[in-house]
């Protein structure tokens, strides 16, 4: 399974735990990660990437393993870690302050 | 006995104040989506359960919330708010053209006749109608058509932040946009046109009479009189007898003209109130006094309200969707603050008193009277 950790306001959102699990066929990527969670969790479309254009939203951050995957394509191949369920993919609300 | 819910929206989240007619003593629940700007939340005038709430940050985007027990649960519904088309562009702070662009609802104004049908008014500015409760959302796009490529944005973003429904002509709707100007339509939202023709903007436009272009802070309209429609002015406070054809100004003593929300009471179409703010550079009230003012007269003849309000060093802002009243018998008048405070008149603003003093910014308030 994929563990997929969510900022807390998704998390208020899909009515979910930090952590949420999702069966993935095939390649594991940033689009098919989304898709799924989209899938699953229909009232997270729109908040992550755009429903449109499906790009990533501008205070977004996907991070996994220690590293900033935001600017990677979104057929890129994730980590193995991600894939193997040993890492989660983490979505991330940019920093912010005032 | 009757009752009355005001829906309070704030920088960080909703907040449904709940009292018996005498409007004495206050039950506040909240925040609801703590942490989320709430630009507006309305109810359903045909299902006072049914309401509708606006959700937003600039990390999540946008989203709709729907409650149909009056605000104790809340289900998200769709927040998928394409314009109709390719969206051309619209003039932006340089005089360049810039693309259209999906930011935020600032306003959401439910059917008078059916709880299903919801219209959204959005930033970069378009109206959107929903006729399923919120599941799905369409353009009505004839209103961009209406030179929209003329259109500027304020310094709040350009946002179509009043809707005004006609019982009296179902067909008929009325609209505003910062920076463009009132619209209304005569075919359900098909096709729209100005109606801006009276208004006067010296130090904003260069063409102080254009057609569009005109800063509208907000607008509003007595459902038993609805050919007369009230006008803030981004400066001076505005009337119409037409429907919106022609516009005089009604400013009269007003210490300022400049300010945001207006409203009329709920029994006597010509009693007309604002909230006067020093100017467009200094956006709190004339000397530090927090002052309502009423018209009897349907404008022009002003009178300070001040009981129960800050008489010194008060320096917040009341926005445009701010100010709001009940239909009870003695009509009650509520608005918020920038400060987080919310203030309410049992006796048409006579005497003030606040509700609650330390809520985050407030961005709107609506008021429903249940039976």
């Amino acid at each position: 399974m994929i563990r997929v950790v969510l900022p807390q306001h998704l998390r208020t959102l899909a009515r979910v735990g930090r952590e949420v699990q999702l069966q993935i066929d095939g390649p594991v990527t940033q689009r098919s990660v989304l898709d799924a969670l989209e899938a699953q969790y229909p009232m997270l479309r729109g908040t992550i990437r755009d429903h449109v254009t499906f790009q990533r939203r501008g205070f977004i951050r996907f991070f996994a393993c220690g590293r900033d995957l935001s600017h990677e394509l979104p057929d890129v191949p994730l980590p193995d870690e991600v894939a193997l369920g040993t890492e989660p993919f983490r979505v991330v609300g940019a920093i912010a302050g005032g | 006995m009757s009752s009355v819910r005001v829906l309070v929206g704030t920088r960080k989240g909703a907040f449904i104040l709940a009292s018996d007619a005498r409007r004495e003593q206050w039950d506040i629940s909240g925040p609801h989506f703590a942490g989320w700007e709430i630009y507006h939340l309305k109810g359903s005038p045909v299902d006072p359960n049914r309401l509708y709430a606006s959700q937003s940050t600039g990390w999540f985007g946008q989203l709709i919330q729907r409650s149909d027990d009056g605000g104790k649960t809340w289900e998200p519904v769709d927040n998928k708010f394409v314009y109709d088309g390719v969206p051309g562009t619209h003039q932006w702070y340089d005089g360049t053209q810039h693309p259209w662009e999906f930011k935020r609802v600032w306003h959401l104004e439910p059917s008078l006749s059916d709880p299903d049908t919801v219209y959204a008014g959005a930033e970069d500015a378009a109206l959107f109608r929903s006729n399923d409760g919120g599941k799905t959302w369409q353009e009505l796009p004839g209103l961009r058509a209406a030179k929209g490529h003329l259109w500027q944005p304020g310094a709040g973003g350009m946002c179509l932040h009043s809707i005004v429904l006609d019982s009296s002509t179902p067909n008929r709707m009325f609209i505003a946009i910062s920076a463009a100007g009132a619209f209304r339509t005569d075919d359900a939202g098909q096709t729209w046109r100005p109606i801006n023709r009276g208004l006067k903007s010296d130090y904003e436009l260069p063409d102080s009479t254009a057609e569009v272009g005109h800063c509208v802070h907000s607008i509003a309209m007595h459902r038993s009189r609805p050919g007369v429609l009230f006008m803030q002015k981004h400066w001076d406070v505005m009337r119409s007898d037409d429907a919106g054809e022609t516009w005089h100004e009604v400013s009269g003593n007003l210490p300022s003209d400049f300010g945001f929300p207006i409203t009329v009471h709920a029994h006597e179409p010509d009693t007309i109130y604002v909230v006067p703010i020093k100017s467009d550079s200094e956006h709190f009230p004339p000397d530090g006094k927090l002052r309502v003012y009423r018209s009897r007269t349907g404008g022009n003849e002003w009178e300070a309200l001040t009981k129960g309000l800050p008489q010194s060093n008060c320096y917040v802002n009341v926005l445009r969707s701010a100010l709001a009243v009940d239909s009870l018998d003695a009509c009650g008048v509520y608005f918020g603050t920038t400060g987080g405070q919310v203030y309410a008149s049992a006796n048409s603003g006579d005497t003030w008193a606040p509700i609650v003093r330390d809520l985050p910014a407030v961005l709107s308030v609506e008021v429903q009277t249940l039976p």
